[in-house]
């Protein structure tokens, strides 16, 4: 299993679908060796994960966001920052390496930093590539075609490839379409959430203003994410502006950083909101479950969401979502509220009825939490067992 | 005395709220508006339905009067449907009014806006039923001397009240925790009244046709009249089958190529031969009959559902809140004098508004759904919400404080 990153050390969703599908696959006795491009301790015990080092290199330490350069300790004490290009480069080598003295069946890589890798332990081994692909570049980019580079990458190894996971329906479309990659060849599993690893909430809230404000009669709107053009922020502010005309006291909490983050905070002056407009930067643990639990509303405006689990964490804290329907989990989930994320007036026009009826919020957190009960990795690892069986040649279940 | 098939349908469109965002609050007053194409344009629906069900199954109607001396139906149609078919069908209304031309079609009397104001406001129920009394005399030239409420919503207060506004009978369903170890196919008297009779829908023959008819799983299928008539005869001691069901089963909930039609043009036929078989009216029933017993309703159950009760009307926090809201401005919207301020509101009193709001069972996607045009339960109370503040804007306009 090829991967980018695990949780604790994760940016965002890759690292927790990675984490969770994993566990579940175990359970169904797969037996996994999971590479990361980093060294940490991730307390994990249904599988070995192993470090990706290039000769010379003793230790590598994330830092920041998946993005950002990796600080390169190497073996002569030397330090050196590299780059996501380089990491991925570097990555690709050392999976070769250890592709070379590690018995498997099935490659199974996720996203494109770790395809190039996939294909090289492919050539090396023979074995079956499996891609898992969580987000295409076009998703990414908000839209827009993105990085060339990366593109080339995704197309080449997804031709490649024995077989293409994709994460949802709006991925395989966007996969279909961006790379002409045969329908048939694409399967869609489902991203799900487990609820064993559901984190309760504990002691008082860490959001002491904005429950105090809570208590003046406030409602307040969370999204919880990255802050970059994908996430669709734009427009929530935008939509924010007209809420807060006709429902002045509702507060927008946007939990994490990105590229976008100043731009953001600028619009918001800009559109005069900014008392309305909380941004907390990047937040992990009591602070991000808190965030979830604080509000009102969840909304997830994303230009292109190929899955996106945060409105599934956020039934589990309490709160109900609005979501675009350019999002994967918009399959899955019913009982939330679903909106074009060009449609700024329609996403205006439902934040303000929820911010303004608590029976309607109340009465969909009701739903919505009886279908987050339900949720489970089970399926998802089924299907990915028997995709293995498939393609290893042994017997079906 | 001959038995005899009740034949009842009940006749209703409302008129549906169309997207309606917080942003026309203030700004744009037609609630009922939506384009043409919209899942929500009343009469593109009205065009729909009249082409399916209404015009082809009233000409089934009027050749089975004219063929058969002894059939007789009725039928209650509400003022929300009427003010429709005025305006956008008719011929559909004209074939009402030849259906009602053979003196042998019995209009039952219902609140004018198909509304649950029976539970909310005494005054509004009784303008609304007058409402309804005076545009049935003008379109049918005829007075109802039955009364069902909407959804057929019964208790005994109900009844002592239909009683005491001097109806002859007066419908419900004959729901088994009520009837215990009584049959439907009797006439009943309700408690607490002196004159009134009580017709109770027999719901498993009348669901046999409205619901389960189409089911190719259902071991009966398919059902014919001659099957369906030796049902009725196997069924014994009995003075009346209360066959009680939505018009629109015959074309729109059933569609025409199940064989609906030839079913409803044989059953006349196929019941009438035998000699001591007949039609009867709910009026000419009630009349014809002794009350067999009292039947006690303390609680009030519907015609909805398993539960026979008003839960999917007023089941979650979302019906509950907007319907009480709305009635919170019965007082301001009579006071404003402003017809249409009033139409609107009692427009949004129709019941189908809080039943597209019903979250009962959208997860398994059922009858509901199928109902509603909107795509969840939570965008009809987004437009229903939002019309009402609409309704307060324009009654804060006029200077009232609400």
């Amino acid at each position: 299993m090829l991967g980018w990153e695990l949780p604790p050390y994760n940016s965002g969703g890759l690292g927790v679908a990675c984490y969770q599908l994993c566990k579940a696959l175990a359970k169904n006795n797969v037996d996994i060796e999971f590479i990361l491009p980093y060294k940490a301790d991730h307390n994990i015990d249904f599988m070995r994960i192993n470090s990706a080092q290039p000769k010379g290199v003793k230790d590598i330490i994330a830092s920041g966001i998946a993005y950002d350069s990796y600080k390169y300790v190497k073996t002569d004490g030397t330090i050196e920052w590299v780059d996501i290009y380089g990491q991925q480069a570097a990555y690709e080598h050392a999976v070769a390496r250890i592709a070379k003295n590690v018995e498997f069946d099935v490659i199974h890589a996720h996203d494109w930093l770790t395809f190039r890798a996939g294909i090289r332990a492919k050539q090396q081994s023979g074995k079956p590539l499996i891609l898992h692909v969580h987000s295409v570049e076009r998703d990414r980019a908000g839209g827009n075609s993105g990085n060339p580079l990366v593109r080339e990458i995704e197309y080449m190894s997804m031709l490649l490839a024995d077989k293409v996971i994709a994460v949802s329906n709006h991925t395989k479309k966007a996969i279909v379409a961006d790379y002409g990659i045969p329908d048939d060849k694409i399967d869609v599993v489902h991203n799900s959430m487990d609820l064993e690893d559901f984190e309760h909430l504990s002691g008082d809230t860490s959001h002491t203003y904005i429950e105090a404000m809570k208590k003046q009669g406030y409602r307040v709107v969370v999204n919880v994410g990255r802050i970059t053009i994908q996430k669709g922020l734009t427009n929530l502010l935008y939509a924010a502006r007209k809420v807060i005309d006709k429902s002045p006291k509702t507060l927008f909490l946007l939990v994490g950083s990105g590229d976008q983050e100043r731009e953001l905070i600028e619009l918001a002056a800009q559109l005069g909101i900014s008392r309305n407009v909380i941004f907390t930067g990047f937040q992990r643990g009591k602070r991000w479950r808190d965030s979830y639990a604080i509000g009102d509303l969840f909304v997830m405006p994303s230009v292109s969401e190929p899955f996106g689990l945060t409105p599934l964490e956020a039934a589990g804290y309490g709160t109900p979502s609005l979501i675009s329907k350019q999002s994967g989990v918009s399959e899955v989930l019913k009982n939330c509220l679903k909106i074009d994320y060009w449609d700024v007036d329609e996403m205006a026009n439902q934040i303000t009825a929820v911010v303004s009826n608590d029976s309607l919020r109340d009465e969909l957190h009701r739903n919505v939490y009886k279908e987050y009960i339900k949720l489970s990795w089970t399926d998802a690892a089924d299907k990915l067992v028997n995709t293995y069986k498939k393609h290893t040649g042994a017997v079906r279940v | 005395m001959k038995k005899s098939i009740v034949l009842y349908m009940h006749v209703h469109q409302p008129f549906r709220i169309r997207h309606y965002t917080i942003f026309d609050a203030g700004n744009d007053h037609r609630y009922f508006d939506s384009h043409y194409d919209d899942r929500t344009n009343n009469e593109r629906i009205i065009h729909k339905v009249a082409e399916k069900s209404y015009i082809p199954t009233n000409r089934m109607l009027l050749s089975l009067l004219q063929r058969h001396p002894e059939f007789k139906i009725s039928l209650s149609i509400t003022g929300t449907l009427l003010e429709q078919l005025a305006a956008w069908s008719p011929a559909t209304l004209r074939s009402f009014q030849e259906l009602t031309a053979t003196g042998r079609v019995e209009i039952v009397g219902e609140t004018y806006y198909h509304s649950l104001a029976f539970f909310y406001s005494q005054t509004e129920f009784e303008s609304q039923v007058n409402a309804h009394r005076e545009l049935v005399q003008k379109l049918f030239n005829q007075t109802p001397t039955a009364f069902r409420n909407t959804e057929l919503a019964y208790n005994n207060d109900l009844a002592y009240w239909a009683d005491n506004a001097g109806y002859k009978a007066i419908l419900a369903e004959g729901w088994d925790p009520v009837l215990g170890w009584r049959s439907p196919n009797y006439v009943y008297q309700p408690a607490h009244t002196s004159n009134i009779k009580l017709l109770m829908k027999n719901y498993k023959l009348s669901d046999d046709i409205a619901f389960r008819f189409s089911d190719q799983n259902w071991v009966e299928w398919p059902l014919t009249a001659d099957k369906f008539t030796h049902w009725l005869n196997e069924s014994g001691d009995a003075t009346n089958f209360n066959l009680f069901m939505d018009y629109e089963t015959f074309g729109e909930h059933q569609w025409g190529e199940t064989g609906i039609f030839s079913f409803l043009e044989h059953l006349p036929n196929e019941w009438l031969k035998g000699d001591d078989h007949t039609f009867m009216t709910v009026s000419e029933a009630a009349d014809a009959h002794e009350a067999r017993d009292v039947v006690d309703t303390p609680y009030t159950t519907t015609w909805a559902d398993t539960e026979r009760d008003l839960s999917a009307w007023l089941g979650n926090p979302m019906q509950h809140q907007s319907i009480i809201a709305l009635y919170e401005l019965q007082s301001s919207v009579m006071q404003s004098d402003d017809v249409n301020l009033i139409h609107d509101w009692r427009n949004l009193q129709t019941s189908d508004h809080f039943y597209y709001m019903c979250t009962k069972w959208f997860n398994d996607g059922d009858i509901h759904a199928y109902f509603s045009p909107y795509e969840t339960p939570y965008e009809a109370f987004m437009n229903f919400i939002n019309s009402y503040h609409d309704m307060k804007f324009r009654l804060a306009e006029k200077g009232f404080t609400v």
